[in-house]
């Protein structure tokens, strides 16, 4: 069932960047592409507690601050060791200057 | 200067210390990190093709010339200097290709990383899949007793070992029956422990492939009847150590174990220029184990920008090893003694919840 969330302001996340969101105790990672283009995935890597916020954006990758783990934010896909499993992502939508995802 | 009673360490990965390690919340913890703006970190993070293409051509040209000089001068004395540069480009240099090109930092591009990351695997006889798993363990848990698969000098310190590191033997004596086990099905129980199930059985065909070029090496020196193609292939390993080891063993040696502070357990040395190619500037130890997103080539940067929150960097390479000595004759006797490395004013304190309870006591300042 969808729940969507107000994540953030579409000018908190800088091209090419990522942010962290935390709701409901849990945390995600909020991304804005080259293309101006807004993901969402769970917020921690999989392979270890590492937030993913932390890590560096390269066109469609995130990189795991920690191990250097890479995903691609847009599938999810782990492209390789040290990262084997795969990240959730979650629908986005952009309403109003404002990032909404569905975390349901 | 005082020290505490020995605490015996289990350096095995699936022993009492990796149990206690666990227990105590020291496996997997969270580190501490010098503060610094994400705006700041992102552009140090920032990857480029550039300089590691660059270096990378520097390093493969110097590679191919001084071997055409051990060719050529095969049978003089003046092969002597070839193979000394040929030997600390192909068995010292290799292990910071290694290193950077594991970290997927060196280049922006992947299969660039990927590539130089195999040839070096194969050149330092290390199993690129294992090894790619014990530095993700190495940064998880740094010299976390019974979680680090890379503690190079453990306690107490055995200064032979320590001293035959440098001719590359024991590394040798290891690598390679280790390679054998693995290309024959066989993993240890250690290299399981960290080793994703999932991946066990790419470290079995990566061992096969090494092999297969040892072999096809060794076949080609008898079908030649000359020594030429095993001095240029696997020996390397044996007489260009030395520096791997020289640069490598500062890393963390008489440093702290079991903290959470790589402050407190890891070393930057300023170095001279040339060792620092060869090292690919991982003198800058503290910095690159803090952030280890950073490429190499950003590290000088990264380390003025952090220094004021880090202990004064060892000026040279003998400094430091004049450092560490003391520290080891004692840890031969008192194996919880370490060196706790001064902070200067502008530092945040050292945290004390773990590293107040275990190691103080056994700390020289």
């Amino acid at each position: 069932m969808a729940e969507w969330v107000e994540a953030c302001a579409v000018d908190d996340v800088d091209k090419e960047d990522v942010i962290r969101f935390d709701h409901g105790g849990r945390s995600f990672a909020i991304y804005r592409s080259p293309d101006d283009d807004f993901f969402a995935t769970d917020g921690f890597c999989t392979h270890e507690m590492a937030h993913l916020a932390d890590g560096l954006v390269m066109d469609d990758i995130i990189e795991c601050p920690k191990h250097n783990g890479r995903f691609n934010y847009k599938t999810g896909e782990a492209k390789g060791a040290p990262v084997c499993v795969n990240l959730k992502t979650y629908p986005v939508r952009v309403e109003a200057g404002k990032v909404m995802i569905d975390i349901g | 200067m005082t020290a505490a009673s020995s605490t015996k360490r289990d350096y095995s990965l699936v022993g009492e210390s990796t149990r206690r390690a666990i227990e105590t919340g020291l496996a997997s913890a969270e580190w501490y990190h010098t503060d610094v703006p994400r705006k700041t970190m992102k552009e140090l993070m920032q990857r480029s093709d550039g300089p590691a293409i660059r270096d990378t051509i520097i390093w493969i040209v110097a590679i191919l010339g001084s071997a055409a000089g051990i060719v050529w001068f095969w049978g003089t004395w003046w092969v002597v200097p070839f193979l000394f540069v040929y030997g600390v480009l192909y068995g010292s240099s290799s292990d910071s290709r290694w290193h950077e090109c594991g970290h997927g930092t060196a280049f922006r591009t992947r299969w660039m990383n990927d590539v130089v990351y195999h040839i070096a695997s194969f050149m330092l006889m290390r199993n690129p899949v294992q090894w790619r798993w014990s530095h993700a363990r190495h940064h998880t848990d740094t010299i976390i007793v019974g979680r680090d698969a890379e503690i190079a000098v453990m306690r107490p310190p055995d200064l032979i070992k320590a001293a035959l590191a440098f001719t590359g033997i024991l590394d040798f004596r290891y690598s390679l029956p280790t390679l054998v086990r693995q290309a024959f099905g066989t993993l240890s129980d250690d290299e399981k422990s960290y080793i994703p199930e999932m991946e066990q059985h790419k470290a079995v065909t990566a061992a096969r492939w090494h092999m297969v070029i040892d072999a096809a090496t060794i076949a080609v020196a008898i079908a030649l009847r000359s020594w030429i193609p095993l001095v240029l292939v696997g020996l390397p390993r044996l007489y260009g150590t030395w520096h791997m080891v020289t640069t490598g063993l500062l890393q963390h040696i008489g440093l702290a174990d079991n903290v959470t502070d790589h402050r407190l357990n890891t070393r930057t040395v300023y170095m001279n220029p040339i060792s620092r190619f060869i090292y690919w500037n991982m003198n800058y130890h503290v910095e690159h184990h803090m952030f280890p997103m950073v490429p190499y080539h950003a590290l000088p940067k990264l380390h003025e920008l952090i220094k004021h929150d880090l202990p004064v960097a060892n000026p040279s390479i003998w400094h430091a090893y004049r450092e560490v000595w003391p520290v080891l004759l004692r840890q031969l006797k008192y194996e919880d003694f370490y060196l706790k490395r001064e902070l200067p004013p502008t530092a945040k304190p050292y945290r004390g919840e773990f590293h107040d309870l275990d190691i103080t006591a056994a700390a020289a300042e």
